[in-house]
C-alpha cells in the first residue's frame, strides 16, 4: 500500500485533481481510499456524486465520543470502488480543525480502515501545513509520498516551496518524501518551462502537466470526475497519464527549499516579476 | 521592616559555609543548568534589604519542581475559597476533579471535610476540542444555575485547551451573564501561562477587578473601622481566626478575600477604610488597584506567633483612633498570659532545633517569628514563585547568612537539607514522604498537614502543639533510616 498525501495553495485543485487521478488509477484496476483531511469536506464529492458526505468528525460530535462510531457509518464508496472518508471539522473561526484531523486518522486507524488489498491511500489536505494536525497525513507511519499542487502564479509557487519547508522538516526525522510538482495550468506566461525550473530547483520533477479544460468545470457540475464523465475526453486522458506516472514514480526525493531571495530572482528570469527596483516597494498606484 | 535590622546569627552558619555548601550541591549539575540555577541559591544578607536571589523564572527543564501552574493559581488559591460561587472548571475532567476540595468554609453552614464547594467542569472530549467548546459552557452555566440556586454567580476558569483552540470564553460569559442576571466571570488562566502559579494569581485579580470590584455596596452605613481582610484563604480556618482578632480590636471586617469569601462583600469592599493584606504575593495587585481607584491604603500584618502579632496590632491601631489603640493594648494585655503559658509549655522542647522551610506565597517569612517564639530556628529558607519584593521582605526577617533557596528543586533540597540536619522540615505534600524517610520531622506547611489554624491568638498555641508533636514524637527513635 502506498500512502500519498496531496498539498498545494488553498483554491488550486488539490481535491479536483487529487478526485480525477484516482479516479485514473480506479479506471486501470487500483484499489483506492481517498481520506479527505479539510474541514471543508469536499474531497469526495466528485467520486461519490454528493454534496457532502457524513464526516467522522459530524458524527463523532452527533453520537458524543469517537468510541460510539462505526466505521461503515463514515465510509462510503463510489466510481471504480474507491473508498471515501472525510475527516470533517468545525466552521472557521472555532475549535481545533487539526485535532479534527489527528482524531479522525486515529479512528481510521483503529478501527481497520487501511486494509491490505489497497493498493493506495490518498490523504486530500487543506491548504499549507499551518500545525501539526494537518501534518498527520505525513507522520511516521502514514503518507510517504507527497505531490504538490500548484501552477505558474506566484502565490501558489510560493506556497509549494513553503510546504517543501514543511515536508523538509519531516523528511529529515521520517520517511516522508517529494514525489513531485503537479502543475495544474492557469494559463499564466511560460507556465510550463516555470515550474519545470522551480521543480529542478527544489530537487524534484514537474510529474505532470494538466492543462486547463472547461470539460473539468463541466464534470463538477455533475458532481463528476472527468473520467467518468466523459472518459473519451482528451482531458480525462491527461488525468490517466497523471495517474500512470504517480504509479510509476520512482523519483522521491528530500526537497531544497528556495529562499525567498531566490524565488523571486526565478520569478524575475521567467519575466513574472520585474526587475527588482525597491523605489516602487510599498508605494500606492495613486501616489506613483 | 524596621529601618534598623538586628543581625541574628546561627552557630555554625556563615556566609562562607553557606556558599560553600551551594557551591558543593550545585557540583551535580550539568553545566547549562548550573548556570542557570546558580543565580536563585544564595546566603541572607540580612543587614540589606534586598534579594539575594533570582526569582520568577522558567523553572529549568529536567528537574522535579513544587510549582503548580496558572490554573492552580487561579482555582486553588484565588477563585476556589469564594464559597458562594459556582467554580466552573472549563476544559477536560481532571483539572476540576483534582481542584475539587478548596479552603475550608461554611457554605452548607457547617464546617467539616465534607463542606465541598460547588464545582463544576465541561469534561471536554474530542469533539470539543475539535469543535469548540463555547455553546457546551452556555449550556453548562445555565444548568449549573438550576442545580444551585443559591450559587451568587460564576466564574469560567480555562484549562489549557480551551487556550489551545483559541475559545472565547470571554463573550460566552458576557452573553450568560445578561441572560442569567448574574456575574459570571471569565478567567483566562491556561496552566501553560508563565512560570509557575503566580500569574494565575495575577489574572484572578485582574478579573476580579474588571468584573467583580465595585458592582455592589454593603447595606449597612460605613464606619471608620471598616477593613477587607485581603489575601487570607482560610487555611485551616485562619480567616476565622483572623476575623476574630481583628473584631475583638474594634474593626468590622467587611469582607475576606477569598477564604470562605462572599462574592457580593467582595464586590462592594471598594469601600472599606484599609485593606489589610495577609498574602502579598496572591493579592498585592487588588490592593494596588484600590489604592489608586478608590484611595484606599493597605498594610501587610502578620499574626504568627504573638511576637508578631503584638507588632502587628500596634501597627494597625497606628492607622485608627485612640479607641482602636487603646483596645489593642487590652486584647494584647488579656492574651499574653496565655501565649506565655504556651511558649512556657513547649519552648523548653523545641529551644534551639533546627527548622528549614519550603512553601509558597507568605510563608517562607511569615512563620519564621513563630517559630522564634518557640525558641527555635530557622536555618532555610525558600519560595515556590515568589517574586523579587518577596525576597527583599524576606532578608531581614530570617538569620544572615542562612541559605535561600527560590524554586528549590527535588534534589537541591533534599541535599540542603542532608548536610544542615534541621530537626524540622516545613514543605509540602510532594516532599512529605523523601523526608519522613529520611527519617526527619515533618510538616506540610501548605495547608497545616490538616490542622490549623494557625493565625492569631487562637492559632498559637494549636501551631506550638503541631510543632511538638512533630519534632518530639518518639516514633523517630524507633525508626533507623537507611539512607
Amino acid at each position: 500500500m502506498r500512502q500519498i498525501a496531496i498539498y498545494g495553495k488553498g483554491g488550486i485543485g488539490k481535491s479536483t485533481t487529487t478526485q480525477n487521478t484516482v479516479a485514473g488509477l480506479a479506471s486501470i484496476g487500483k484499489k483506492v481510499m481517498i481520506v479527505g483531511c479539510d474541514p471543508k469536506a469536499d474531497s469526495t464529492r466528485l467520486i461519490l456524486h454528493a454534496k457532502a458526505q457524513n464526516t467522522v468528525m459530524d458524527l463523532v460530535r452527533e453520537l458524543g465520543t469517537v468510541e460510539d462510531l462505526e466505521l461503515g457509518d463514515v465510509m462510503k464508496v463510489g466510481y471504480g470502488d474507491v473508498k471515501c472518508v472525510e475527516s470533517g471539522g468545525p466552521e472557521p473561526g472555532v475549535g481545533c480543525a487539526g485535532r479534527g484531523v489527528i482524531t479522525a486518522i486515529n479512528f481510521l486507524e483503529e478501527n481497520g480502515a487501511y486494509t491490505p488489498d489497497l493498493d493506495f491511500v490518498f490523504y486530500d489536505v487543506l491548504g499549507d501545513v499551518v500545525c501539526g494536525g494537518f501534518a498527520m497525513p505525513i507522520r511516521e507511519g502514514k503518507a510517504e509520498e507527497i505531490y504538490i499542487v500548484t501552477s505558474g502564479e506566484m502565490m501558489a509557487m510560493y506556497a509549494a516551496n513553503n510546504i517543501s519547508k514543511g515536508i523538509l522538516k519531516y523528511a529529515t526525522s521520517g520517511k516522508v518524501r517529494l514525489g513531485g510538482l503537479i502543475c495544474n495550468a492557469r494559463k499564466t506566461d511560460k507556465e510550463y518551462e516555470l515550474i519545470s525550473e522551480l521543480a529542478r530547483r527544489l530537487g524534484t520533477q514537474m510529474i505532470h502537466f494538466v492543462p486547463r479544460d472547461n470539460q473539468v468545470q463541466r464534470a463538477e457540475l455533475r458532481r463528476m470526475t472527468v473520467i467518468e464523465y466523459s472518459p473519451e475526453h482528451k482531458q480525462a486522458e491527461e488525468y490517466r497519464t497523471l495517474a500512470k506516472k504517480i504509479a510509476e514514480n520512482k523519483m522521491l526525493v528530500v526537497p531544497t527549499p528556495l529562499e525567498m531571495e531566490e524565488l523571486e530572482d526565478l520569478l524575475m528570469e521567467f519575466g513574472i516579476m520585474e526587475v527588482e527596483d525597491e523605489s516602487v516597494v510599498g508605494v500606492a498606484e495613486k501616489a506613483a | 521592616m524596621s529601618k534598623e535590622t538586628k543581625i541574628v546569627t546561627v552557630e555554625g552558619i556563615t556566609k562562607e559555609s553557606t556558599e560553600a555548601m551551594i557551591k558543593e550541591v550545585q557540583a551535580a549539575f550539568p553545566e547549562k543548568a548550573r548556570k542557570k540555577r546558580g543565580p536563585h541559591l544564595g546566603a541572607n544578607n540580612q543587614g540589606v534589604a534586598g534579594a539575594c536571589v533570582q526569582s520568577n523564572r522558567k523553572t529549568v527543564p529536567g528537574v522535579m519542581s513544587a510549582r503548580g501552574c496558572a490554573f492552580a493559581g487561579a482555582k486553588g488559591v484565588v477563585w476556589g475559597p469564594i464559597s458562594d460561587m459556582v467554580h466552573v472548571s472549563h476544559g477536560p475532567v481532571g483539572c476540576g476533579w483534582y481542584s475539587w476540595g478548596t479552603r475550608r468554609n461554611l457554605q452548607s453552614g457547617v464546617n467539616g471535610v465534607t463542606s465541598f464547594g460547588m464545582q463544576f467542569t465541561s469534561d471536554f472530549q474530542e469533539k470539543d476540542i475539535v469543535y469548540g467548546g463555547d455553546k457546551k459552557l452556555k449550556a453548562l452555566l445555565h444548568e449549573a444555575r438550576g442545580l444551585f440556586p443559591l450559587a451568587k454567580g460564576f466564574s469560567v476558569l480555562s484549562e489549557c485547551p480551551v487556550g489551545l483552540i483559541g475559545d472565547d470564553i470571554n463573550s460566552a460569559a458576557k452573553q450568560v451573564a445578561q441572560e442569567l442576571d448574574m456575574p459570571v466571570v471569565p478567567c483566562n488562566c491556561e496552566g501553560f501561562r508563565g512560570v509557575s502559579q503566580s500569574l494565575g494569581h495575577h489574572i484572578s485579580n485582574d478579573s476580579i477587578r474588571d468584573y467583580v470590584l465595585g458592582t455592589r455596596r454593603f447595606q449597612e452605613e460605613s464606619t471608620p473601622y471598616d477593613i477587607a481582610l485581603i489575601g487570607d484563604y482560610n487555611i485551616g480556618g485562619d480567616a476565622w481566626a483572623s476575623k476574630q482578632l481583628l473584631e475583638e480590636i474594634g474593626l468590622n471586617v467587611k469582607s475576606i478575600w477569598t477564604g470562605d469569601g462572599q462574592l457580593e462583600k467582595i464586590a462592594a469592599s471598594h469601600t472599606v477604610k484599609l485593606n489589610l493584606i495577609h498574602c502579598y504575593r496572591s493579592m498585592n495587585y487588588i490592593c494596588r488597584v484600590m489604592e489608586e481607584k478608590f484611595d484606599i491604603p493597605w498594610m501587610e500584618f502578620n499574626f504568627f506567633g504573638p511576637t508578631k502579632i503584638r507588632q502587628s496590632l500596634r501597627a494597625i491601631a497606628e492607622r485608627f483612633d485612640d479607641k482602636i489603640k487603646e483596645n489593642v493594648e487590652k486584647v494584647i494585655a488579656k492574651y499574653d498570659p496565655m501565649m506565655q503559658a504556651v511558649v512556657d509549655e513547649y519552648r523548653p522542647r523545641l529551644e534551639g532545633k533546627k527548622v528549614m522551610l519550603y512553601v509558597g506565597g507568605l510563608r517562607p517569612r511569615h512563620t519564621v517569628g513563630a517559630y522564634e517564639d518557640l525558641g527555635m530556628v530557622v536555618v532555610g529558607s525558600g519560595y515556590e514563585f515568589a517574586h523579587g519584593d518577596d525576597y527583599e521582605r524576606t532578608a531581614a526577617v530570617v538569620p544572615d547568612a542562612t541559605v535561600i533557596y527560590d524554586d528549590v528543586n527535588e534534589f537541591e533540597l533534599e541535599e540542603f537539607v542532608n548536610r544542615l540536619q534541621p530537626d524540622l522540615v516545613g514543605s509540602g505534600i510532594k516532599e512529605k514522604y523523601v523526608f519522613q524517610k529520611m527519617g526527619i520531622p515533618f510538616r506540610q506547611m501548605h495547608s497545616w498537614d490538616y490542622s490549623g489554624p494557625y493565625h492569631g491568638y487562637q492559632g498559637f498555641p494549636i501551631f506550638a502543639r503541631d510543632i511538638d508533636m512533630a519534632v518530639n514524637s518518639p516514633v523517630w527513635n524507633l525508626v533507623k533510616s537507611p539512607f
